[in-house]
C-alpha cells in the first residue's frame, strides 16, 4: 500500500513535469549556416512611434537562438553569428534596410566601363575600435584575407568563393589626391560588390577571436560562451548621431521556451523569429512587428533520383501542394507564397508572376502522375532537420496534401549536422524541406542550380540554364541582367526544379518603449537605429 | 488487509480497462482521422464535437490519443517481449549452469545495466537511426539485462529445490528441466517483472518520442504529442493534458494491478 502511494505521487509529479513542459528543441525559423534569413516589412502594426522623440542612451537585451561560432567576422559561419557581428563590423560597403549597398568604409564605389576594375576611395575619418585610423593597408589585408589571397592563410577563415575572380587589390590615388583601393577582376562581374561587405579589420591583428576590433557602430565589451555577448556604443562612429543606445547585450536562449519565459517576465527587449502562436501570447505586452525572413522555404527534390528525375512528377508535386494551406496551417496565414528560389525582397529580379504558375489543382496533379507512369502514386521520404519545428510542421501538412493524389509520404527527422552531411553535402536524400537564404546578389541564389556547382544539392541539370547563368554573371547592363535572371527563374519554374513554398514571415517582439527596429532584406539585427522614445 | 487489496485492484483494473478500451477501440474506430488537419479548427477547446479539443493543426486530440496510445502500447509490448524472451533465456542458462559462462555474461550484463537506459537508447538510436521499429529494437535490447538478472536469481534458487533434483534423477534433460519444470514456477516473478517492464517501456517510448527520436511525425504517439504540445501549454492546455493523462492512467493502472498480485501471492 505504501508503495502504491509513492507510485501515485511519482506519477502525479511526472504529469506535472510533463505539463509544465521540460525544455525541448521545438524551433521554427531560426538561422543557421546559409539556410536562413530575416527581413523587410510586409506589414507593420506598430503605431505612432514616429511622432515620439528618440532619446539617446539606455541599454537593451536582444534574444538570439544560437551561440556564436566565432567572433572573427571572417570565420563566422552561421547566419545567427553574422546577424550579431553586423553591429561591430563593416565592409567597404554595407547593406541598408532597403537592400541597397551603401558605401561604408569606402566613400564611393566606381566601376569602370568594362566592369573589370572597381575603385573605392576611402573615408578619411573612420577609426577602429582600438583608436587607430583605417589605412589602405588594413583594407587590402582584409579583402585579401576574405578572398584567400594572403600568402599565409589561416585555414579557419571562410574564403568567399565569389571573390575568386579578384586578380589584384592595390592602393590608388583619386584625382584629388585622396587614397583609395582598387580591385581588378579577371572578368566583368559587378556582383562582386555585394561580397565586399566583408569586414574591414586591422592588418595582422591576431586577437580577433577573443577581442574583436572593427569599425561598426558598436564595440566589443565581453563574450561569455553560451550566455551572452555585450557591446557598447562606439563614440567615434563616422555616421553622425548613431548609434542611440549605450549598450546592447545579445543573450543566448537555449530554446524557445526559455526565451518565452524571459519575454513573459520582461527580461528581453527584442526577440526575433517568434511563431504566430507566441506572438499572440505577447501582443499585449510587446510591440509585435512583422517582416519577411528573406529566404525561400521549399520542398527541395533530388532531381537525380527516382521518381523526381521525371519532370512530370515534379510538376505534379507542385500542383498537388496547396501552399496557401501550408501558410494557414503553420503560420496563421503569414508569409508570402513564391514560385522561384529568388525571394520577393530582390524586387527587380524577383519574378512574382511565377507564384501562380502551379496553382493548387488536384486533378492536374493526378493527370500528370498518370502520364508519368504513376497512376496509383508512389511513396517517398522527406528528410527534415528536426530542430526546425516550422519545417517539421510544413512536412506534416504536405503529407496530408499528397495523400489526396495517392502519394504516400514518410517523414524522416534528422539532426542538423546529419542534414548538412547527408543531404546538403552528401546529396543522399529524396526530398527535404529547408529555407535557403542569400545575400543581396541574385547570383547568390541562382548559382546552386548550375549543373556543375558543388552546392547544387538538388542535382538540377539543364544546359540552357548553365548557358544563361554564365551570361547573367558577366552582364553589366542592368536591364539585360534582370532579363537573364527572369529567364533563369522561368526555366526553374518550367522544369519544376523543386516545390518553392514561401518566404516565411519573421515576427519580432519589441519592448514597447523602443522604436527604430528595421527589417533588413538579409539576415541582420541592426541595433544602431534602435532607440528609446519618450 | 483484504479490503485494501480490493481497492487497489479495483482502481488498477478500472484504469487499465479505460486505457485498453481506448486503445482497442482506436484500432478499429476513431471519431476522426487522427492525421486529418483543418485550418479552421486550430487549438479549439474540448467540446461536444471534439471531446479532448483539437491541436495546433486542427487535428482531433481524442482520435490522436487513441491512435497514439495504440502506437505506444505496441512499442511497449514488443519491447517487453524482446526483453522477456532473451532475458529469460540468458537468465535461465546462466542461473542454471553457473560457472565461468555465468560470470562472463553477468559481468557484461552489469556493464550494460550500469549506464542509464535512456542514454544507451540515445546512443543506439543515433547509430541505427530514429523510427518506431528502431526504438523497439533499442529499448528491447536495453530491457534484456533486467530480465536476465531477475530470472537468473530465480533459477539459482529453484535449481536447489527437491522437485528439480527429482526430475534430474528421473533422467530429464537440462532443457526440459529449465523450461518445463523451473520456468512455470517463476511465473509470479516473471509476470511482475513484465508489468514493471511494460510501464518502463511506455515511459521510455514517450521519452524518446518526446525527444523526436521515436515515432516520426505525422504519426501520433503519446510522447510525440507531449513534445508538440509544449509550445501551447498556456493557450491550449488540453493538448498536453490528455496525452499526459493517458500515460498516467496506463502506468498507474498497471502498477496497481501488479501490486495486488505481488501481495496476493
Amino acid at each position: 500500500m505504501k508503495r502504491s502511494k509513492s507510485i501515485l505521487l511519482f506519477l502525479l509529479l511526472s504529469l506535472t513535469i510533463a505539463l509544465s513542459g521540460c525544455g525541448g528543441d521545438t524551433k521554427g525559423n531560426k538561422g543557421d549556416n546559409k539556410e536562413s534569413g530575416n527581413g523587410t516589412p510586409i506589414e507593420d502594426d506598430t503605431t505612432a512611434e514616429s511622432n515620439k522623440t528618440p532619446v539617446y542612451g539606455g541599454s537593451v537585451i536582444v534574444g538570439i537562438q544560437n551561440d556564436l561560432d566565432s567572433l572573427d567576422p571572417h570565420k563566422a559561419k552561421s547566419a545567427g553569428t553574422r546577424e550579431v557581428l553586423f553591429n561591430m563590423f563593416e565592409g567597404l560597403v554595407k547593406p541598408d534596410k532597403d537592400g541597397n549597398l551603401v558605401p561604408a568604409v569606402a566613400k564611393d564605389v566606381i566601376i569602370s566601363k568594362d566592369g573589370k576594375t572597381l575603385s573605392f576611395p576611402l573615408r578619411e575619418n573612420v577609426k577602429f575600435h582600438n583608436g587607430a585610423f583605417v589605412t589602405v593597408d588594413d583594407v587590402i589585408y582584409s579583402i585579401k584575407r576574405c578572398a584567400g589571397l594572403l600568402e599565409t592563410s589561416d585555414p579557419e577563415v571562410k574564403v568567399e568563393r565569389a571573390l575568386s575572380c579578384i586578380t589584384s587589390v592595390e592602393e590608388y590615388k583619386t584625382e584629388d589626391g585622396k587614397l583609395g583601393v582598387q580591385i581588378k577582376l579577371n572578368e566583368a562581374n559587378n556582383d562582386v560588390v555585394g561580397y565586399l561587405t566583408c569586414a574591414i579589420i586591422p592588418k595582422g591583428y591576431d586577437q580577433m577571436s577573443t577581442k574583436p576590433v572593427g569599425t561598426g557602430p558598436f564595440k566589443f565589451v565581453s563574450y561569455t560562451p553560451l550566455q551572452n555577448l555585450v557591446m557598447e556604443k562606439n563614440p567615434d562612429y563616422y555616421v553622425e548621431g548613431l548609434p542611440y543606445l549605450d549598450q546592447v547585450t545579445f543573450k543566448v536562449s537555449a530554446n524557445t521556451d526559455s526565451a518565452m519565459m524571459a519575454l513573459l517576465a520582461g527580461n528581453i527587449d527584442v526577440y526575433p523569429y517568434l511563431t504566430a502562436e507566441q506572438a499572440n501570447q505577447l501582443k499585449d505586452t510587446y510591440n509585435i512587428k512583422k517582416g519577411a525572413m528573406n529566404l525561400v522555404q521549399g520542398l527541395y527534390l533530388n532531381n537525380a533520383v527516382e521518381p523526381f528525375n521525371n519532370k512530370l512528377v515534379r510538376q505534379a508535386m507542385c500542383y498537388a501542394i496547396d501552399r496557401q494551406m501550408i501558410l494557414d496551417m503553420v503560420a496563421d496565414g503569414n508569409g508570402t507564397i513564391v514560385g522561384t528560389p529568388i525571394f520577393p525582397q530582390f524586387k527587380k529580379y524577383y519574378a512574382a508572376e511565377l507564384a501562380d504558375q502551379y496553382a493548387y489543382n488536384v486533378q492536374k496533379a493526378k493527370d500528370l502522375l498518370s502520364e508519368a507512369g504513376y497512376p496509383n502514386g508512389f511513396s517517398f521520404t522527406i528528410t527534415v532537420p528536426s530542430n526546425y519545428q516550422f519545417h517539421v510542421d510544413t512536412a506534416q501538412v504536405i503529407v496530408e496534401l499528397l495523400k489526396q493524389v495517392g502519394i504516400d509520404t514518410k517523414i524522416q527527422l534528422v539532426e542538423w549536422e546529419t542534414w548538412v552531411n547527408d543531404v546538403y553535402a552528401g546529396r543522399n536524400y529524396q526530398s527535404t524541406i529547408v529555407g535557403l537564404d542569400a545575400n543581396m546578389t541574385p547570383s547568390n541564389v541562382c548559382f546552386r542550380y548550375v549543373s556543375t556547382d558543388p552546392k547544387n544539392f538538388i542535382n538540377y541539370s539543364n544546359p540552357k540554364y548553365d548557358e544563361i547563368y554564365a551570361k547573367a554573371i558577366v552582364e553589366i547592363d542592368d536591364n539585360k541582367k534582370i532579363e537573364y535572371y527572369k529567364q533563369l527563374q522561368q526555366l526553374l519554374s518550367e522544369d519544376a526544379a523543386s516545390v518553392y513554398i514561401q518566404d516565411a514571415a519573421n515576427i519580432v517582439a519589441l519592448n514597447k518603449k523602443l522604436a527604430g527596429y528595421e527589417f533588413y532584406p538579409l539576415y541582420v539585427q541592426d541595433m544602431s537605429l534602435v532607440h528609446y522614445v519618450e | 488487509m483484504k479490503e485494501k487489496w480490493d481497492i487497489n485492484r479495483m482502481i488498477g483494473l478500472v484504469l487499465v480497462s479505460i486505457a485498453l478500451l481506448l486503445v482497442v477501440v482506436g484500432i478499429f474506430y476513431t471519431p476522426y482521422d487522427p492525421n486529418a488537419m483543418s485550418a479552421s479548427l486550430k487549438n479549439k477547446a474540448p467540446s461536444m464535437a471534439h471531446w479532448f479539443g483539437t491541436d495546433y493543426m486542427g487535428r482531433d486530440i481524442l482520435s490522436r490519443v487513441m491512435d497514439g496510445a495504440g502506437t505506444t502500447f505496441f512499442v511497449g509490448i514488443c519491447t517487453v517481449c524482446i526483453g522477456a524472451v532473451f532475458g529469460s533465456i540468458i537468465g535461465a542458462v546462466t542461473g542454471y549452469f553457473g560457472g565461468i559462462l555465468d560470470e562472463i555474461i553477468m559481468r557484461f550484463n552489469d556493464c550494460v545495466a550500469s549506464f542509464p537506459s535512456i542514454l544507451l537508447a540515445l546512443v543506439l538510436v543515433s547509430l541505427i537511426g530514429p523510427g518506431k521499429y528502431n526504438i523497439i529494437l533499442a529499448l528491447g535490447i536495453l530491457f534484456i539485462p533486467s530480465f536476465a538478472r531477475v530470472m537468473r536469481s530465480e533459477f539459482i534458487k529453484q535449481k536447489e529445490m527437491d522437485y528439480v533434483k527429482n526430475a534430474r534423477l528421473m533422467g530429464a534433460s537440462h532443457a526440459r528441466i529449465m523450461f518445463l519444470h523451473i520456468l512455470p514456477n517463476t511465473r509470479t516473478i516473471l509476470l511482475s517483472t513484465i508489468t514493471i517492464g511494460f510501464n518502463n517501456a511506455v515511459l521510455a517510448e514517450a521519452g524518446m518520442s518526446y525527444l523526436s527520436l521515436g515515432v516520426q511525425p505525422p504519426d501520433a504517439s503519446l510522447g510525440r504529442m507531449l513534445s508538440e504540445a509544449q509550445g501551447y501549454l498556456l493557450n491550449a492546455p488540453w493538448f498536453a493534458i490528455f496525452p499526459g493523462l493517458m500515460i498516467v492512467i496506463t502506468v498507474l493502472g498497471f502498477s496497481l494491478l501488479n501490486e495486488r498480485r505481488g501481495q496476493h501471492e
